[in-house]
């Protein structure tokens, strides 16, 4: 018996035993710790469930808000707020994200590319509230008042780097051979990019838009003094008042996102916040109603990158 | 005369062609100059929260900072000392990352290494839901669910802990309030909002690891647990510390849910049973609200606070992913 | 004896050496899929035995049958019987820590942790509880020595393990896998990442230590396998993509005097 099998055999059976059952328990613990970790995710969304769906009717998505005190009525100025924010969200952030993300693609390693990384990596990590205090400085105060272009404009800047990240990843995931096959043509680079590139990678690209738009839409911090809320928001009053006044498109546009808007999240705050118990039920179908569009587009944009990965590997 | 025409246009955009390389040179100097846009919007960040918080830096100086919790913050009187905020941030922020760093590197394990391969997908789907969900909607299920029904228990328990000895005593002084709301309370929101960032990226560094250093472990006749805690941690472990780091940074600037959660009252006590802000609820609640033009910059001196803080951790994250990223290969290479 | 059920094919060598490890009808599967079917070998103690083949004949998945390597990729399956000193390793009770103590195992690649050179060597040590220092120094130094890389390292023992080269980390895997004593070692092609200095030094510390140890090594290099080892086992897919043994004899007589023709091709290098 060497030395080394003397040693072993002094610890002998009991040390085994020990390392097979700490094996054991702690294998078991993370299995224990994912299930655990489910757990407030089932919570949330079953309650939210339990405690929306009630509330939920057809007057509660085409009305607008009853004075405090008055039952009924409906969140159909957030529902607005959120899709009028929303879009000018991606107007402002799609166009120059996706070119910056050419770059970035093209350009990895030079100052502008590794400055345009990092930059971008920062504002990913910036807090959602200090980009409300940023387009304050910069909208607010020098108009003056509040409004919907300021709120969407704060959504952009926390959209960008999201739009940034995915689209580079996509562009770099198309073929090289498709690109060097358009540029053997003799075709210019920027038509390569826009006619051969972008439309490679294009439905991962909307992916990212729509994750992007998702986190967008349930931000609440940076619209609290850019938005800042305003439950009498109503398109429709606006587009009829337009038109009898012989308005143009763009005044009407102007006049819609040039005053303080509502969201779905900022609803939900204002009113959860409130002492009145219909009010806090009515918040309750605000959650349920953006938790279902946030999850939905989630999954489906998960889903659609999972479909394009398994189609990549054939 | 026709053919003239063509020519002449034909040479006029030639021309043009020639000069712009077919186009290429204004589309390169378009997408550099939406690449420096983005560049200016960090700067432009900056420097407003800079310039805009210039009074307050002027005339409260370092005071402002003043680590003491029985600080002021009076804007009657206009005297602004930020320190119970900066704590109620930091004091959250810690009660998270220890509590979701276990369960994060655990669940990051578990889906890496053990996990069947026909759960992998829905679980993993699963984890990054909890990211999903909007913060306002934890904050609600916050106040009406998770406070009564788990916090104030939790606070009730821990109460008797006040009883040990210095600054860990203070830190449970009761009793909680009944409804729950608390920085413990703030501090188990955060713990869950967190969890799925830090297992993400924990996830993605263990499965980078190459199978090589599995197989050397194994062959050695390591148990499983072995060869994940003594080669598999710490051979991603300053990814895991650059995961932990973002999930820090994100705990710092949370803010609707811990606003809903946290019961937003000055407490002079430094106590997680206790009531109190963040640097980011204060923002949330008073900005609007400022009274005087020296409130206003003070609590822009607080986003400039924090925007300094989160921009150094992940700086500091970058460059610890970016080591095991740089590892990796070389190990390949040998 | 239930060793000389195998043994009988190989009369000449019987009374040299006495068979360390038996493979009785051995089959591998992953999932549906049949990777090795019907595989009987014998194994001498102090013996180099090499097995070689065309890529894809199953000699890396025979090997790594030999210390339950197998077990770690998901829907492999095995049949049949391994056995070490006579006791099946496939048996339901037997403890898998244990069969990779005494079967150890050197990878294509060299593999050290990213630790120092003498953590490098003293993880398997620490595993079965050794923790006195000098018992670990003692441990260390004796399977560099027999690694032959002690002389290049005395002095940087607490240096990171990628800091060797390519060959010093191999040789660094070795002695890390000489830590533990095992009583087999398997070495799944250890010299293809290497230049041929490294490669050579490798050749020589194996001669040198198959004094104490039984090593099977894989390999895809014809010279290697003739030059180190005692025995060859020739490998090859069938017709159904399956891997099989078709000979197995003296290296001298698989090199010099084949039984089967495909043998003859590919040691000739007439195939693959």
């Amino acid at each position: 018996m060497t030395r080394f099998q003397q040693l072993i055999a002094k610890n002998g059976a009991r040390h085994r035993r020990h390392r097979r059952i700490v094996n054991g328990v702690m294998l078991s613990l993370t299995g224990l710790l994912t299930l655990m970790a489910l757990v407030p995710l089932f919570w949330i969304i079953g309650y939210v469930i339990y405690r929306g769906a009630p509330v939920l009717n057809l007057n509660f998505f085409t009305q607008l808000a009853r004075p405090i005190g008055m039952r009924g009525g409906g969140v159909l100025f957030a529902i607005e707020g959120t899709a009028v924010l929303a879009i000018l969200a991606c107007l402002f952030a799609i166009p120059p994200g996706v070119l910056a993300a050419f770059y970035a693609a093209r350009n990895p390693n030079t100052p502008l590319g590794i400055a345009l990384r990092f930059s971008t990596d920062v504002l990913a990590g910036v807090p959602s509230i200090v980009m409300g205090l940023f387009i304050y400085g910069l909208v607010v105060v020098p108009m003056k008042h509040f409004s919907g272009f300021a709120g969407g404009l704060a959504l952009s800047i926390l959209m960008l780097p999201t739009i940034i990240r995915t689209t580079e990843e996509m562009l770099k995931l198309v073929p090289h051979t498709l690109r060097e096959g358009s540029l053997g043509l003799g075709a210019p680079e920027w038509k390569t990019n826009l006619s051969v590139v972008f439309p490679a990678a294009l439905d991962g690209i909307i992916t990212g838009f729509l994750l992007a738009i998702a986190r967008a839409t349930g931000e609440t911090a940076p619209l609290l003094f850019t938005a800042l809320g305003n439950e009498r928001f109503d398109i429709g009053a606006i587009i009829q008042s337009g038109i009898q006044a012989h308005q143009s498109i763009f005044a009407v546009i102007g006049r819609i996102i040039n005053q303080p808007i509502d969201s779905l999240p900022l609803t939900l705050w204002t009113y959860a916040m409130q002492p009145y118990q219909e009010r806090i039920d009515q918040s309750w179908g605000v959650a349920l109603v953006l938790m279902i569009f946030v999850l939905l587009i989630e999954i489906v944009a998960r889903m659609w990158i999972e479909a394009r990965k398994r189609a990549l590997q054939g | 005369m026709k053919n003239t025409s063509v020519l002449k246009r034909n040479t006029w955009r030639e021309r043009l062609n020639r000069s712009t390389r077919h186009g290429d040179i204004p589309w390169s100097l378009l997408v550099g100059a939406m690449a420096i846009l983005v560049l200016v919007v960090v700067l432009a960040i900056a420097w407003m929260l800079w310039t805009e918080s210039a009074d307050a830096r002027a005339k409260i100086g370092w005071d402002f900072f003043r680590p003491t919790l029985d600080a002021t913050w009076n804007p009657a009187k206009d005297i602004y000392q930020a320190w119970p905020f900066i704590y109620g941030t930091l004091i959250t922020s810690l009660v998270a990352i220890i509590l979701a760093v276990p369960i994060s590197i655990g669940i990051a394990v578990f889906l890496a290494e053990l996990c069947p391969e026909r759960l992998r997908l829905p679980l993993n789907w699963m984890i990054e839901m909890l990211a999903a969900i909007p913060s306002v909607v934890y904050g609600l299920w916050g106040i009406f669910v998770f406070l009564p029904v788990v916090v104030a228990p939790i606070g009730k328990f821990l109460a008797p802990l006040s009883s040990l000895p210095s600054f860990a005593g203070t830190l449970f002084t009761g009793p909680i309030s009944e409804d729950g709301t608390s920085r413990l309370a703030a501090g188990l929101i955060l713990t869950i909002m967190i969890i799925p960032t830090i297992t993400a990226i924990s996830r993605d560094v263990l499965l980078a690891i190459p199978d090589t250093q599995r197989e050397a472990a194994m062959g050695l006749g390591s148990t499983r647990w072995e060869m994940i805690w003594q080669v598999l941690l710490p051979y991603g472990l300053s990814g895991i510390l650059g995961a932990i780091i973002l999930g820090l940074g994100r705990a710092l600037g949370e803010t609707m849910a811990v606003t809903m959660v946290m019961g937003n009252a000055n407490e002079a006590t430094g106590s997680l049973l206790k009531a109190g802000y963040t640097m980011a609820s204060l923002l949330a609640l008073q900005f609007k609200e400022a009274v005087t033009p020296l409130h206003t910059d003070a609590m822009i001196e607080l986003g400039l606070t924090l925007f300094a803080i989160t921009l150094i951790l992940n700086l500091l994250a970058r460059f610890l992913v970016w080591q095991v990223a740089r590892r990796t290969p070389q190990e390949a290479r040998a | 004896m239930e060793t000389k059920i195998s043994v009988s094919k190989i009369t000449a060598a019987e009374a040299i050496s006495e068979i360390k490890v038996a493979v009785k009808n051995l089959s591998v599967y992953y999932g549906k899929f049949r990777a090795l079917a019907e595989i009987n070998i014998a194994i001498r103690s102090n013996k180099i035995t090499a097995i070689i083949g065309p890529s894809g004949c199953g000699k890396s998945t025979l090997l790594r049958s030999f210390n339950r390597m197998n077990d770690l990729t998901p829907n492999a399956r095995m049949d049949g019987e391994i056995l070490l000193d006579g006791e099946n390793i496939n048996a339901p009770g037997v403890d898998v820590v244990d069969v990779r103590r005494r079967v150890g195992m050197v990878f294509q690649r060299p593999n050290p942790f990213p630790k120092s050179i003498y953590d490098n060597v003293a993880f398997g040590p620490r595993l079965y509880g050794i923790r006195r220092k000098s018992d670990l120094d003692e441990i260390v130094e004796k399977s560099l020595h027999q690694a032959a890389l002690w002389d290049e390292v005395r002095d940087k023992l607490h240096q990171s393990g990628f800091s060797l080269s390519g060959g010093q980390q191999q040789r660094l895997c070795i002695a890390r896998a000489l830590a533990v004593e095992p009583e087999v070692i398997l070495m799944d092609e250890p010299a293809s990442a290497l230049d041929p200095i490294s490669t050579l030094r490798i050749e020589e510390l194996m001669h040198d230590i198959v004094k104490n140890y039984t090593i099977i090594i894989v390999t895809h290099n014809m010279q290697q396998a003739a030059r180190v080892s005692d025995y060859t086992a020739m490998m090859m897919i069938d017709d159904h993509r399956i891997g099989r043994l078709i000979e197995f004899n003296e290296t001298q007589v698989i090199f010099t005097n084949p039984k089967d023709k495909r043998t003859e091709d590919y040691v000739t290098g007439r195939f693959g």
